[in-house]
């Protein structure tokens, strides 16, 4: 230790106390927390019993497929051309250029790489697919589709996006417009198919062994259409609607995250393309300044300006008048 | 019959004073001896309603472990299928809300109170850091739940957690993974920093009020290594 810390130092109210001198009074700290205990046991089984709490059903590939068909094909046709948002999201998940979200040089999401790498045409469509036994035509217009050149691919799905585009749900059923695209339109047709009956979702979940836990793959898959966040939408859980505090229903949701949310309503943030990273770092600046908050002159000096701790005190400083 | 005349003595050696255990029992006791580990007085000032809120986060705290406890002996699966789980779930719901609301009571009147007087600095500290790992634990559960709110949070948060770099290692999207950090690392985490917020808070008293003239104050005060009363 310096000898500097050995010297007394002058009294600063908004870091110093001054010993207290006054009474003391008996306080069965104990009693007070079982009580305490007792009181929050009570009211959380009666807001269990009045409320309950939400449990909406989860979204499947098959649900998703099943009840907007159209939209599932239109997703997964960028699956296949790669140009959905997980194909061109970068790391994580695959090293799309110019990507990764950043500020200036700080561009921690390229640092740290692909780690969970994705490859939306083969692991989302091609690979499914190969799995599925007896369909000779399906097998064919797989390998029409991957031994053709990449300019003739991308003539085929851009032919398919435009018919798809106007597709319809015939009773559950995806009807496409006939166009010049190829074996796609049998490719999508089957994924399609696949995704109704199910088997889509247990091919995306498998990790080559019989447990899995891992839900990167279908989740990733499921929120490149639009029918999740059409759901959300409905639930006022969309980022624009501060759905980052919501929850399903009318139950309180992570009302905590209140702060966090707010940056991503206010510019530059809400429209940022690196939003996600901006709001990061404010908020862990201001995280950090909550924790050192009583080394910083001035902030640490608002309760003492504000005197609000009168009101919190009040009986002490009426004893003392 | 023979009779033990070696040399023990009640007074420890210079072998045994400089034993890590004997150093730490005597930490251990200067610390915290049982009048202030366990203190049945209080200075007078202590007679305002906010401080039920730090009691009150304490024992929301030990609902939310043992509601949760409950739902792991019966796995993530059974709130979902039994009537006696999801009431279980809405338990551990409710307690949750319980124990964020009074937390954030209790961190904005330290606030006011400008808790962090008198040396006090780290026990705001581990204060605001309990909070900020609660607040992962609580994040962690939303993902956990295997239903809409689980997927649709989780496929959200990916983008906010990728562009930091953290989602090289912490991937929200998969289950398995979040389960296991809502309910041993996080919950390991947030026990062990409010239970040394709470120590501190032992060790160090409550803080005393703002004296009316310290403002013109002209005292000077103890370094601070010296502790408090």
């Amino acid at each position: 230790m310096s000898p500097d810390a050995k010297r007394p130092r002058r009294f600063k109210p908004d870091r110093d106390v001054k010993e207290w001198k006054g009474a003391y009074v008996p306080y069965d700290f104990l009693k007070e927390a079982f009580v305490a205990f007792l009181a929050v046991g009570v009211l959380t089984v009666l807001l269990a019993v009045v409320f309950s709490s939400p449990d909406e059903p989860a979204v499947t590939l098959k649900s998703w497929s099943i009840a907007n068909p159209v939209d599932f094909a239109q997703t997964a046709i960028t699956e296949l051309d790669g140009t959905s948002a997980v194909a061109t999201y970068g790391p994580p998940y695959n090293a799309t250029p110019n990507s990764s979200q950043h500020i200036g040089f700080f561009e921690p999401n390229q640092w740290f790489g692909v780690h969970q790498p994705i490859n939306t045409a083969q692991d989302f469509v091609i690979q499914p697919l190969r799995t599925l036994p007896s369909q000779p035509i399906l097998q064919a217009a797989l390998n029409r589709y991957q031994s053709a050149s990449t300019t003739q691919q991308t003539s085929w799905t851009t032919a398919y996006e435009k018919a798809v585009a106007n597709a319809n749900d015939v009773h559950g059923r995806l009807h496409v417009p006939l166009g010049p695209y190829g074996p796609v339109g049998i490719i999508i047709s089957a994924e399609t198919a696949m995704a109704q009956t199910g088997g889509l979702d247990g091919t995306l979940l498998s990790e080559g062994q019989f447990y899995n836990t891992n839900y990167t793959k279908p989740l990733l898959f499921i929120a490149d259409g639009t029918y999740l966040s059409n759901l959300a939408g409905a639930q006022h859980l969309q980022g624009s609607q501060w759905g980052m505090m919501n929850e399903t229903g009318n139950y309180p949701g992570q009302a905590w995250l209140w702060l966090y949310t707010m940056w991503y309503q206010v510019p530059p943030m809400n429209s940022s393309s690196n939003g996600d990273l901006e709001v990061w770092a404010i908020m862990m600046v201001l995280t950090l300044g909550l924790i050192l908050l009583p080394f910083i002159p001035g902030l640490r000096s608002i309760p003492r300006w504000t005197r609000v701790y009168r009101l919190i005190w009040r009986r002490h400083y009426r004893s003392l008048t | 019959m023979s009779v033990d005349t070696g040399s023990h003595t009640d007074e420890p050696g210079a072998e045994e004073s400089r034993q890590w255990t004997a150093r730490a029992r005597r930490a251990a006791e200067s610390a915290f001896p049982p009048d202030r580990l366990l203190p049945d007085r209080q200075p007078a000032y202590m007679a305002s309603w906010i401080y039920v809120f730090g009691v009150l986060t304490v024992v929301s705290l030990a609902w939310v472990i043992i509601t949760g406890c409950v739902l792991a002996i019966m796995g993530p699966s059974w709130w979902h299928v039994s009537t006696a789980g999801h009431f279980v779930n809405s338990l551990h719901l409710w307690s949750v809300e319980a124990f964020f609301s009074f937390m954030v009571i209790h961190l904005w009147g330290k606030f006011f109170m400008a808790a962090w007087r008198g040396n006090r600095r780290l026990t705001w500290a581990t204060g605001v850091i309990s909070f900020a790992v609660s607040v992962g634990a609580a994040f962690t559960g939303y993902l956990s739940q295997q239903n809409f709110d689980s997927q649709w949070i989780s496929t959200q948060a990916k983008d906010g957690i990728n562009a930091t770099g953290a989602g090289a290692v912490w991937n929200v999207l998969n289950f398995g993974q979040m389960l296991m950090w809502h309910i041993v690392l996080l919950p390991i985490a947030v026990v062990i920093i409010a239970g040394l917020h709470v120590l501190l808070v032992r060790r160090h008293g409550i803080v005393p009020p703002f004296a009316d003239d310290e403002r013109k104050s002209k005292e000077t005060v103890a370094p601070p290594a010296e502790e408090p009363a």
